[in-house]
């Protein structure tokens, strides 16, 4: 079996894009996508750390991770489209009615 | 395969199942028929948050685990469940004229509303880092969509985007602490986290302290503590009122749970370490809410802050890590969910269709424009200030009983001064509704559901001050709790 540790330092590079992704990108939808690689790092190391301790836990956490993220997915983009609606447009640097 | 489920697995749950079974019929009923749905949702909801009470007086002094150890009943969870009930209770209040005000639907919100309680309840019972990161999405999904509700107006809309984006990054960050831990530890368990802590040379595992350091500003995010509270303003000013009230207090009471639970039950042995963080982040959060509530004109935004300003009060207690620091966070979440709930009725009921009128100026000489509402305004600024006699003042009394016993004099110093910081803007809008004479008197229209959510919120301030002894049984228990 292979070690473990290219695993990890891939869903470390996976988690450092995402957060990387929300702080600079200003386009929601690319902002939600960050998330969700995030997410999937989270799952990356989850299954890895399982793997290599015998045990099932982190299996089964994977799939609520991915069950939550499902969810997130539905709500946020019916939050993006309903924006849209109203906008026209959805970058949200232009989302600063409120300030102070 | 058969799943086991026994009979304390369903006691440990009833209060979520009677809540969840509300939620059902309430959105069924809206299904069906909207517009039977439209007049009575709001009082099957009400009997859905009573029963859970009810069932909260059961599970009083026992404790259950349930789930595999995942879920936890003891003292210090059917307080803070109370907290949260009695917080979603006044906000079904709050909303019945609200919704109707701003022509909004009403099935869907309530069951929005119940389902994000039982989010919140499940939290306050995680014994488990996943449970933890489950329940707690579960209360935020649903709060998005609360947040965004009103969703002609754009400021509720740019609410709701900016508290899903931040909120769900919040989480990724939090279940990448929980994969880390779980690498570390090979646990999620709370009580097996804390057992696996006292192996030797464990405590400087660098996974370790990067996953409790991740899943510490998961949580951070959701109590609004400083540096993680910059959602906070926009999300309380946009979100519709009830809404915000709801979740200033419900919100926060559940996040607390969450935290206490972690820190104090299953990191204690990492003490040393997360005890440093949380007294700056203390002393920062108290700090900033209180010097940046005094230049808002807002009042929702003022709130908002103070409300930053209260969960750095709270965090003192957490900092204080010792027998009365954990009893006053039930009887501080209490106490804030009534007096805050309160403040944001009289905000809902003074502003005018579209969320107009929330500037300080619209509060100018509302005691000769409605005298009750005055007063009872005027007690929650004095409660939030924690000048007596009022349950702010309590509280406050216990926090800072429980630094002095911890030794922590000087983050104590910063909350006693901030404490005195913080009276400023409070008493202001004391002073403009009682001193300033309005330049017409215009009578401000109530609905009775609205009075009776301040009515309780008022009695429940000068109760709490006035028999502290009521609850201390309730409190002292809490420290005898288990994980």
């Amino acid at each position: 079996m292979l070690p473990a540790y290219p695993y990890l330092i891939l869903s470390a590079v996976l988690f450092t894009t995402g957060t990387l992704g929300v702080l600079i990108r200003r386009n929601p939808i690319i902002m939600f996508m960050s998330i969700e690689l995030m997410l999937n790092a989270a799952n990356l190391a989850f299954i890895t750390f399982a793997r290599y301790q015998q045990s099932m836990d982190g299996h089964v956490f994977v799939f609520i991770v991915m069950t939550v993220a499902a969810a997130e997915v539905a709500v946020g983009l019916g939050i993006i489209v309903a924006i849209f609606r109203l906008r026209g447009n959805i970058n949200v640097d232009e989302l600063d009615e409120m300030k102070g | 395969m058969t799943i086991p489920v026994s009979a304390a697995d369903w006691i440990v749950i009833n209060t979520e199942l009677i809540l969840v079974g509300t939620a059902m019929i309430v959105l069924l009923l809206d299904a069906f028929n909207r517009r039977i749905s439209d007049r009575i949702s709001p009082w099957i909801t009400l009997v859905g948050v009573v029963g859970g009470l009810v069932s909260l007086g059961f599970l009083w002094g026992q404790e259950y685990t349930g789930f595999a150890g995942m879920l936890v009943i003891d003292s210090f969870s059917v307080l803070v469940k109370m907290a949260i009930l009695f917080g979603t209770g006044l906000a079904v209040l709050l909303s019945v004229d609200y919704l109707r005000r701003e022509e909004l639907a009403q099935g869907e919100y309530y069951g929005l509303l119940l389902l994000s309680t039982v989010g919140m309840l499940l939290l306050t019972s995680s014994a488990n880092l996943i449970m933890i990161f489950l329940s707690l999405e579960m209360l935020s999904i649903a709060l998005y969509v609360l947040t965004g509700y009103a969703r002609m107006r754009p400021r509720s809309q740019e609410a709701g985007m900016k508290y899903f984006l931040l909120g769900s990054f919040s989480a990724a960050i939090l279940v990448y602490g929980v994969a880390l831990i779980y690498g570390a530890l090979g646990t999620v368990d709370l009580a097996g986290v804390a057992e696996a802590l006292t192996a030797p040379g464990i405590l400087s595992n660098p996974v370790l302290l990067a996953g409790a350091g991740l899943v510490l500003v998961g949580l951070g995010f959701k109590v609004a503590a400083v540096p993680f509270q910059m959602w906070t303003p926009d999300v309380y000013e946009g979100a519709p009122s009830p809404v915000t009230a709801f979740m200033s207090v419900s919100t926060k009471a559940a996040a607390f749970a969450a935290l206490t639970r972690v820190l104090v039950f299953a990191f204690s042995d990492l003490s040393g370490v997360w005890m440093a963080v949380i007294w700056a982040i203390a002393a920062l959060t108290m700090i900033f809410g209180n010097l940046v509530a005094i230049a808002q004109n807002n009042i929702k935004r003022m709130l908002a802050y103070s409300s930053i300003a209260h969960a750095g009060y709270i965090l003192v207690a957490v900092a204080s890590a010792n027998q009365l620091g954990i009893q006053s966070i039930p009887f501080y979440l209490i106490a804030y969910t009534f007096m805050n709930i309160g403040a944001w009725a009289v905000v809902t009921v003074i502003t005018r269709k579209g969320e107009e009128g929330v500037g300080l100026s619209d509060y100018t000489g509302l005691f000769w424009r409605n005298p009750l509402l005055a007063v009872s305004m005027g007690l929650f600024m004095f409660s939030l200030a924690g000048i007596p006699p009022t349950a702010g003042f309590t509280a406050k009394i216990y926090l800072f009983m429980a630094a002095v016993n911890a030794n922590l004099i000087g983050l104590l110093i910063v909350a006693v001064v901030t404490t005195i910081i913080s009276a400023y803007f409070y008493l202001r809008v004391t002073v403009i509704m009682f001193m300033h004479r309005p330049s017409e008197v215009s009578a401000v229209h109530v609905p009775i559901a609205a009075y009776v959510a301040i009515i309780i919120a008022v009695v429940a301030t000068l109760w709490l001050f006035l028999f502290p002894n009521s609850t201390q049984a309730f409190t002292e228990a809490v420290w005898r709790m288990g994980l």
